[in-house]
């Protein structure tokens, strides 16, 4: 009987990791990166910041000299639509950063931002067959980016891969300015966001610093709001997380209600025998809880080794081991409880029962 | 003598139950007279529904007596607390139930060990010895699905035996068994009363069984009366 609480915890574990994975794949890029906040252009939206502020990169200076601000840069985002060498589509999160300062990553090749041209890209990007050394091509403007190495672990914006480049090709590409020609001097006076990084145990005021930088600050926790259909992903995997929850917390209670009534006549045998009802509550919560935690131990080892196949797959999948900390406990409380429950349901039957057959 | 072998083990005196309520009222009980003393044998036989399982709930403190007074050991049940009642039954009284009734998961000796884990009950028998009187040594690490229906029946018994109770109450306890068996439960019965000095009342349907029984009750819609041996009917 166990076994129904192992189902469940399996269940619940890899739905679990499946909906926190396919709310990283859309932020996991952003997740990353070592900023404390972004400051984006006065009033953008927030929902949609990434794709809509425009800021000038000389904000950087403003905000560079403010307390609590270690450090700040201009950062670039944009999604396109690129194609490989091989014709392969590859849709990219291009990442603007200035090659050496503290946004710029470094690959598991060692490679780092070199110059113009050069594209640094997620593991999801080598799943489509992408080398190191290959070309990708910006779909419209014909922009060659060379890879020059891929970051470990999963860099997604959106639901494709990152893809770092210098702060000028990015410019040029986000200003649609075709392979080859010249472009107007003042597009590289711009970027999406200032990215900021505040001073170890600091904390930047940000609203004082919008209003002398004339800009609109979230830190990098609210900027996931910011990233494509993030809001609308969260709060649906949300609601099927906390239904599921509750959900399982629910058939565990009242599995273990109706185990507890079956029991019903061995439980009238020992009143009987002149067992308090304090001991048999005892004895039942205790049998219940030993059961819980052996077949919820079980079922979440299951399911984190499920989750661990599944992670060698491109679906994204990424366990929380709070949120099923939390859950299994919520499983465990209540069919403890459901177990009480019917125990002192039980106990309150007609001890008559015990004299049984002679009904 | 001492004080203990003068002093009945159950005493009915006027008993009355009644069930249900409104227009629905059943008399399970009715005015039952009963001195059941130390060392005593008493089966009670009667049609189906006559009343003799509320004769056990009532003696048994399971269930309190409508009017009239129970004494189990001279202690006199009525007004006390479901608590104290739990603590009698724990401490005086032992129930054998039709087919044993054991605790699935326990051992044949575990189920000796239960009662003792319920509180302090005064110097226990040793369960081992127990269940060797009974036969049963060969089978203690067994689980009840592992036995017959006769061991079963002397595990259950033993199982009531081993707090050393005043009284013991004994529901159809040859109900699930052949002839064979049926008089070597009731013997086995018969000798711990006497051996033991525990009062037995036992029901049974079983008329094959009551020459081993020192006394015999009839019980007809709830009214209990006293039959000589000879007179008992025969099937």
């Amino acid at each position: 009987m166990g076994s129904v609480v192992a189902l469940i915890a399996i269940l619940m574990v890899l739905l679990s990791g499946l909906s926190v994975g396919l709310v990283n794949d859309g932020v996991s890029g952003l997740k990353k990166l070592p900023v404390s906040a972004f400051s984006f252009q006065k009033g953008t939206p927030t929902d949609g910041a990434f794709s809509r502020s425009t800021v000038d990169v000389g904000v950087a200076d403003l905000w560079r000299g403010r307390p609590g601000v270690e450090d700040a840069t201009p950062f670039g985002n944009t999604l396109v639509n690129a194609k490989a060498a091989s014709g392969v589509d590859v849709d990219l999160a291009l990442f603007g950063v200035e090659p050496g300062s503290w946004l710029a990553p470094q690959a598991t090749n060692g490679e780092r931002l070199s110059g113009r041209g050069t594209v640094l890209l997620g593991q999801t990007a080598e799943e489509t067959g992408l080398r190191v050394g290959d070309t990708v091509v910006v779909d419209q403007i014909d922009t060659p980016l060379e890879v020059a190495g891929f970051l470990d672990g999963q860099h997604t914006f959106g639901h494709v891969a990152v893809g770092y480049l210098d702060l000028r090709t990015w410019q040029e590409i986000r200003a649609g300015v075709r392979h080859g020609e010249t472009a107007p001097a003042h597009i590289y006076e711009q970027a999406t966001a200032i990215a900021l990084r505040a001073a170890p145990g600091a904390e930047p005021d940000l609203a004082a610093g919008d209003d002398a930088a004339g800009t609109r600050s979230l830190t990098l926790e609210e900027s996931f709001g910011a990233s494509p259909g993030y809001s609308a992903e969260i709060s649906t995997l949300d609601l099927i997380q906390v239904f599921l929850y509750a959900i399982s917390a629910l058939v565990v209670g009242a599995f273990f209600t109706v185990v507890t009534i079956q029991r019903k006549h061995e439980i009238a045998v020992l009143r009987a025998m002149g067992s308090s009802t304090g001991r048999l509550l005892l004895d039942s919560l205790v049998q219940s809880l030993i059961l819980l935690l052996t077949a919820s131990t079980v079922g979440v080892g299951l399911g984190v080794a499920a989750g661990a196949a599944i992670s060698g797959t491109p679906m994204p999948f990424e366990l929380d081991f709070g949120s099923i900390g939390s859950a299994t406990a919520g499983l465990v409380l209540l069919g403890v409880i459901g177990a009480g429950v019917a125990v002192l349901r039980i106990t309150r039957v007609d001890p008559l029962t015990a004299l049984g057959g002679s009904r | 003598m001492s004080a203990k072998d003068t002093t009945p083990s159950l005493v009915l005196d006027s008993v009355t139950l009644v069930h249900g309520d409104g227009d629905e009222l059943v008399t399970a009980l009715d005015n039952a007279q009963l001195t059941v003393m130390p060392g005593e044998f008493v089966a009670v036989v009667g049609p189906s529904g006559s009343g003799k399982s509320s004769l056990l709930a009532v003696a048994g403190a399971l269930v309190s007596a409508t009017s009239g007074s129970v004494r189990v050991g001279g202690v006199d049940l009525t007004g006390l607390s479901p608590r104290r009642l739990t603590r009698l039954r724990r401490d005086h009284i032992g129930f054998v139930f039709q087919s044993g009734n054991l605790v699935p998961s326990l051992t044949a000796l575990d189920q000796l060990r239960l009662p003792l884990t319920f509180g302090k009950t005064g110097e226990p028998r040793d369960p081992a010895a127990l269940l060797r009187e009974m036969g049963m040594d060969h089978r203690a690490d067994r689980r009840p699905h592992q036995l017959s229906g006769g061991e079963r029946q002397r595990v259950g018994i033993a199982r009531a035996l081993v707090t050393r109770p005043d009284l013991l109450l004994v529901d159809e306890p040859t109900a699930a068994l052949d002839r064979q068996r049926s008089q070597e439960i009731v013997a086995l019965l018969a000798d711990e009363a006497h051996e033991h000095g525990v009062a037995t009342v036992m029901v049974t349907h079983d008329h094959d069984v009551l020459h081993h029984c020192d006394r015999v009750l009839l019980m007809v819609d709830g009214i209990l009366s006293e039959y000589a041996s000879q007179t008992v009917p025969s099937r």
